[in-house]
């Protein structure tokens, strides 16, 4: 079984994003960038179905900016078995991203796509469900647990009451959530050894993408500030302060 | 200029979920409607119609709707909603799975969690948990969204006597089935809908101590929510979850147990009207965003919390 992994280059989990200071967009200059944390669960999930001997081939595949590259090699150095990097310096919406996936797709004919259920750059949760309808295969988002059973699998998936199961026939892409693993760390050995695997390049226009905006960043903006607020002594005081203050326990 | 909401509903009621769609979709203006899919769903479809200010009512009820799978749903959303200007569903988890899936059918780009709207094709919607602001401007012909509940105040249910009009058309391409669910059951409030919500975190140590939220909670009428860190150590089920990858919260009160404030955490609950933190930590973040800290053993406090309410 063929697997197929997007994965993103994003801000590090741990860095405050700023605005620039002209409040067009966020700056970016000089913060560190990771593969996106839910694209990390996407690759671990991969890795063990080749494990288990589920998966014949893991594909890595980024669309993004040259520096890319490093987010994909560290796919590879987690076991991806080679990648794709479709090249681009324009900073393209999911429906652009979830195009070029499409044309990778049709070129690899995967049985699985593995992605993660959000960017947390965008914070869009979009692109699976999006690549699912260009595709016409089935979804499962917001994954916790996946079992492959020949043509069909089968995914928990977390929801706001709870979890639902679907099973789904494959090609199926499914997007994961939190809990579906905890990754693994690359070994030194393997970043050696990724360096040496097969990635290769494309682009939007080689893909037949028309990338072309719909939606326009006129400006960013900071959260309203919250008040300062203040230390209480002891839970007397706290109860009398919800009660008689903030009124909002009676 | 026409809007169509997509309901959130368990067939038999329409969820509150729907009304701060419909307050969202009243901002941009226009005649606005109202899709309820489901199965044997007329009940929520009657509610619906009772909402002010709705035009009317439209209601795809087929078995194959219902589960909801999003396989099914999408494409009857794209073709319903292609004669309206604007799709609007409020960011459940229902809608996240099934909005991007309907708009891509639609060749168009979904902005996802509006917290506002500036015009009918200007909005503002969070980024990077919640740390910027972004204000987007969408050219597309259909503008399809999903709607940050916790930002536009629920419309009026009632008031309205909209007329309720039958799509026929069900869509089942065969590739999704449902296969079951674990729905927690609580006589609590709903999360993203209680006026004051209490939270633990990894601080409350193992599930049982969540036991003593749940007496607080009790007696205050507040739901439980948990961090992160609550939820993966399997203290709490993941329903549980408040924060950028989980639930937006912002009730009244929120009063923060054990959890550090990562900005993971503080992004699901940061509008809140009144934060209280406890945590024995006094350099803990969550303190940051509080009006009111209490530096305590969580064991000490809570349960004397408890015995003064
Ligand atoms: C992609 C991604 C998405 C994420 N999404 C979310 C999300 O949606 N929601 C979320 O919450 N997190 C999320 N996180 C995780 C987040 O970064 C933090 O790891 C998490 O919020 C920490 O949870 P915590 O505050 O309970 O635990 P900790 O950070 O371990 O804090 C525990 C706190 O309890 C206090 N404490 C311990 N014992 C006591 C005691 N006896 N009395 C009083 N205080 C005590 C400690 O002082 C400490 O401050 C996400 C992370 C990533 C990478
Ligand atoms: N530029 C990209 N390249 C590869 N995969 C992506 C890209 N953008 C999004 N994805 C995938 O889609 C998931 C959800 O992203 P988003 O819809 O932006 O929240 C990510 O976790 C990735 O798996």
């Amino acid at each position: 079984m063929k697997v197929l992994v997007a994965v993103k280059r994003v801000v590090d989990y741990n860095v405050k994003v700023r605005p620039k200071s002209d409040m067009t967009d966020v700056d970016l200059a000089n913060v560190k960038m990771s593969i996106n944390p839910f694209c990390e669960i996407a690759v671990e999930e991969a890795v063990r179905l080749k494990e288990k001997g589920v998966a014949t081939e893991i594909i890595a595949i980024s669309v993004g900016p040259q520096q890319s590259q490093e987010q994909l090699r560290t796919a590879l150095a987690l076991g991806a078995d080679r990648a794709i990097l479709v090249s681009t310096d324009e900073v393209l919406e999911p429906l652009a991203i979830a195009k070029c996936l499409k044309a990778v797709c049709d070129a690899e004919s995967p049985d699985l796509i593995l992605m993660g259920k959000q960017a947390i750059d965008g914070d869009n949760n979009q692109t699976g469900q999006m690549l699912a309808a260009l595709t016409g295969f089935g979804q499962a988002t917001f994954a916790s647990e996946i079992t492959i059973d020949g043509d069909k699998i089968t995914v928990i998936r977390e929801v706001d009451g709870g979890l639902q199961t679907v099973a789904l026939n494959l090609p199926a892409i499914v997007t994961a959530d939190l809990r579906l693993n905890e990754p693994r760390y690359a070994s030194l050995p393997n970043i050696m050894k990724a360096k040496k695997k097969q990635l290769d390049t494309s682009t939007p226009a080689d893909l037949g993408v028309d990338v072309a905006p719909r939606v326009k960043m006129l400006g960013v903006e900071l959260p309203a500030e919250r008040q300062a607020g203040i230390k209480v002594a002891d839970v007397a005081e706290l109860v009398d302060k919800l009660k008689n203050e903030a009124k909002v326990i009676s | 200029m026409s809007t169509l909401v997509i309901a959130e509903h368990d067939n038999s009621s329409l969820n509150i979920a729907t009304l701060n769609s419909v307050a969202a979709a009243q901002a941009i203006g226009g005649d606005i409607d109202i899709l309820v899919v489901g199965e044997s769903c007329q009940d929520a479809a009657a509610q619906a119609a009772k909402v002010a200010g709705i035009n009317k009512v439209l209601v795809a009820d087929n078995g194959a709707y219902a589960n909801l799978l999003a396989e099914n749903v999408a494409p009857l959303i794209a073709e319903v909603g292609a004669s309206y200007s604007h799709i609007l569903a409020t960011s459940t988890s229902m809608a996240k799975n099934i909005i991007p899936r309907a708009a891509a059918l639609l060749d168009v780009q979904p902005i996802s969690d509006i917290s506002a709207v500036i015009s009918a094709d200007t909005f503002k919607r969070p980024i990077y948990a919640g740390n910027v602001i972004a204000t987007v401007q969408s050219s597309d012909a259909i503008k399809v969204m999903t709607v940050r509940g916790t930002a536009f105040d629920a419309a009026p249910a009632d008031g309205g006597s909209a007329s309720i009009e039958a799509v026929a058309s069900a869509h089942n391409p065969g590739i999704s089935t449902f296969v079951g669910e674990e729905v927690a059951v609580s006589d609590r409030p709903e999360l993203t809908a209680a006026e004051i919500v209490i939270s633990g975190g990894r601080g409350m140590g193992n599930g049982e101590n969540f036991e003593m939220l749940y007496s607080i909670a009790d007696k205050l009428g507040a739901a439980v929510g948990a961090s992160r860190a609550a939820v993966d150590a399997g203290f709490v089920p993941n329903d549980m979850q408040v924060g950028q990858t989980g639930k937006i919260v912002a009730p009244d009160l929120y009063v923060a147990v054990g959890i550090s404030g990562a900005i993971q955490h503080l992004a699901g609950m940061k509008d809140s009207k009144v934060i209280v933190a406890i945590n024995k930590d006094e350099e803990a973040p969550i303190f940051s965003v509080a009006d009111y800290g209490l530096v305590a053993d969580l064991f000490v406090a809570i349960p004397e919390f408890d015995a003064s309410l």
